[in-house]
């Protein structure tokens, strides 16, 4: 067992499963949606990224490839909440929830691929 | 450029990751401590404030306490968020420094500079392996006479000596193996512009690996190997390699031009070497009358024995561990040569020549010098093997020296630059030495006395224009003709035609009434003057005709109307 893979697993599936755990839930609804929660999404994404760093492999930069994305989608997520909340001081509105749900959303996308890759790897993985 | 990036981002890991949690732990537990507003109200920061908050603080720890004053909870907080801030922002930006610090790094840094630098070369060049006493010699001679090289050394001390040698041109080196087929790629060696590669190393088994793999990957590349012993020779040339050059035999072949045609050694001399300052010397004769003593029969001692019997002369050896290096039929007189007793018991006194043949300058020195004080007649032939110590070797005045790297760097320069002149000294050993003198005073009263410059000219489209028009119309071209000065047709240019070749058939000093084909190959020596207007003759369709017949055709539209008219 190398626990390098086990790290690199854990946080590639922890990313995925905050992530769900973030999404579900009534679109616009706020109260279904917690500010730490996507925290903790960005946080985890951030850390699966890192980790992604530095493989040269072609696998390695498909991962690379989807962590960012998540991370690109996850960003513009915080932003929006932080425009909403902060900046024109609309509040979670029934919209901006909507638009800060399904930009997780997407990033989800992107985490469930990298999973799935994660998967094809150690299933071609043959010793 | 991959290598960098990839190297940097490994070893990031881990100081990233620590600034992660150090910054996510930091805003989450701020976010949950509770604060107070202005008015005393219980006030949780938000995301958005902790985030600006963490990142001035972990960076610059010059802060005011937004966005309303802290409580006593929130301030020991923060004083071990901003230790953790603080030396996690050491430790990622020490271990950037470290890695900019790095070997690996920094070899993987400028390897890639180089091959880039070597990528880029849009002249043609050589590749040359091994940067020992052979290696540089070569590399001096090459860039003194313009030619651009890339060396792979093994050795970084010896690497190193290529910024310090002072060469000419800029030679890119590589430190690496050069038996490594990936060395070499990164050298160049599947280049366009890679016109030979030169495998000098000091051993046989790398020589034959760079030839193998140069011979493999790079098909129509000219390929020059260094072997010490015939077994390597004879599995070199067995794939194609185009000369295969050992240090000793080269050795005793000049050796034995020296013996049979000594005007033509002093012609090779001149004309393979590198310093265009070097005079011509008097002819000097290695007396035959008596027996010569060798002192050190190791191989390079077995070559020059071999030959010297090849002249019948009579040799005595002299070698201290005759158990290593097997004896002559004619038996062997034990001890280094550098003491009296062991010289005598080889009769020095009697003897007409001494070659001085050891691996060790110093003991070769010692040989000289004890053997002059016993014979003072002795022609002396001293064998130098460091470039270092020339001056020495030069102090003590022997009759000849022979420094083998020198004559192999040499060697494989004119190899590479001229190798029409290596075939005229092969072939005018054969020749007698009356007619070596003589070309040797025709070509000093022509050229002057300093070393003259060398071309191979091919009579064809590009190189010989005008001399290709007019054979292609059926008329003959002398070798005369060119020769002619385009000045004044009664005199001669200051030119030698050393050789013509045409497909196998050579010919040395060609008659002036020599018929020139297309496709001649000519070896021509001149003075720079000479060579300009050679090139006129061969080139320019009206000087062409001016030393051919004395007239000049007139060209153009309106005059060829003109001469018609008058027709």
């Amino acid at each position: 067992m190398n626990p390098e893979k086990v790290v690199f697993g854990f946080f590639i599936v922890l990313a995925l499963t905050l992530n769900f755990g973030f999404f579900v839930g009534e679109l616009d609804n706020p109260d279904h949606h917690h500010v730490y929660e996507l925290f903790a999404v960005v946080v985890v994404n951030l850390m699966a990224t890192v980790l992604k760093f530095g493989d040269r492999s072609q696998m390695g930069a498909v991962l690379l490839a989807t962590s960012l994305v998540a991370i690109l989608q996850l960003i513009a997520a915080t932003l929006v909440w932080t425009v909403a909340v902060h900046i024109t001081g609309d509040g979670l509105t029934p919209a901006v929830t909507a638009s800060i749900v399904s930009l997780s959303g997407g990033a989800m996308l992107a985490n469930v691929i990298s999973v799935i890759l994660l998967i094809i790897e150690t299933v071609m993985l043959r010793r | 450029m991959d290598n960098i990036v990839f190297l940097i981002f490994r070893r990031m890991r881990r100081p990233l990751m620590t600034l992660l949690v150090v910054y996510s732990v930091s805003i989450l537990v701020l976010t949950l401590i509770p604060g107070q507003d202005a008015d005393g109200n219980v006030h949780y920061m938000d995301f958005f404030h902790a985030i600006y908050f963490v990142s001035f603080m972990a960076t610059t720890i010059g802060f005011g306490e937004i966005p309303f004053e802290f409580t006593d909870a929130q301030r020991l907080w923060v004083t071990v968020t901003m230790y953790g801030g603080v030396i996690s922002w050491l430790y990622a930006i020490g271990t950037i420094l470290t890695l900019i610090q790095d070997k690996t790094f920094q070899h993987a840094l400028s390897e890639k500079k180089l091959s880039r630098k070597i990528q880029g070369m849009r002249e043609p060049f050589y590749l040359v392996c091994g940067y020992g006493e052979t290696g540089s010699a070569l590399v001096r001679g090459l860039t003194d006479f313009n030619q651009h090289v890339v060396v792979i050394e093994i050795d970084e001390d010896r690497r190193n000596l290529i910024r310090i040698d002072n060469l000419r041109d800029f030679v890119p080196s590589l430190h690496g193996d050069a038996q490594k087929p990936l060395h070499l790629q990164e050298a160049g060696l599947e280049h366009d512009m890679c016109q030979a590669v030169v495998a000098v190393t000091n051993d046989n088994d790398a020589n034959l690996k760079i030839a193998l793999t140069s011979k493999l990957l790079h098909p129509n590349i000219k390929v020059i190997c260094r072997a010490d012993s015939h077994d390597v020779e004879k599995n070199m040339a067995s794939f194609g390699t185009d000369y295969i050059i050992d240090p000793y035999d080269t050795f005793a072949m000049s050796l034995a031009i020296a013996f049979q045609v000594p005007c033509l050694y002093l012609l090779q001399r001149w004309l393979f070497s590198a310093d265009d300052q070097l005079l011509l010397e008097e002819p000097i004769y290695p007396p035959k009358n008596k027996h010569w003593v060798i002192c050190g029969y190791g191989r390079f001692g077995k070559s020059v024995y071999e030959r010297l019997k090849k002249e019948s002369l009579e040799v005595v050896v002299i070698e201290a561990d005759p158990a290593t290096t097997g004896e002559p039929v004619e038996g062997i007189i034990v001890g280094r040569g550098t003491e009296a007793n062991t010289l005598s018991l080889a009769n020095i006194e009697k003897a007409c020549g001494l070659i001085a043949g050891t691996d060790n300058d110093a003991n070769n020195l010692s040989i000289v010098m004890t053997a002059r004080e016993l014979n003072p007649d002795l022609f002396i032939i001293a064998r130098q093997n460091h470039s270092d110590n020339s001056s020495i070797i030069n102090a003590v005045k022997a009759d000849m020296v022979m420094h083998p790297s020198k004559i192999i760097a040499d060697k494989i320069r004119v190899l590479l630059g001229h190798p029409m002149l290596y075939q005229f000294v092969s072939l005018a050993y054969y020749k007698d030495n009356e007619w070596a003198c003589e070309l040797a005073s025709r070509i000093t009263a022509l050229v002057g006395q300093n070393a003259p410059k060398l071309a191979e000219i091919t009579i064809n489209e590009s190189e010989a224009r005008a001399v290709v028009d007019v054979l292609s119309h059926g008329e003959s071209v002398e070798l005369e003709d060119l020769l002619r000065d385009p000045w004044k047709r009664r005199d001669c240019l200051k030119c030698i035609v050393l050789m013509i070749e045409y497909q196998n058939d050579r010919v040395l000093l060609p008659s002036p009434q020599t018929q020139i084909k297309k496709g001649d190959r000519l070896l021509v020596c001149a003075g720079s003057a000479g060579f300009t207007r050679f090139r006129w003759n061969l080139q320019h369709d009206n000087v062409l005709s001016y030393v051919r017949k004395g007239t000049v055709v007139k060209h153009g539209w309106l005059w060829e109307k003109l001469n018609k008219k008058k027709k």
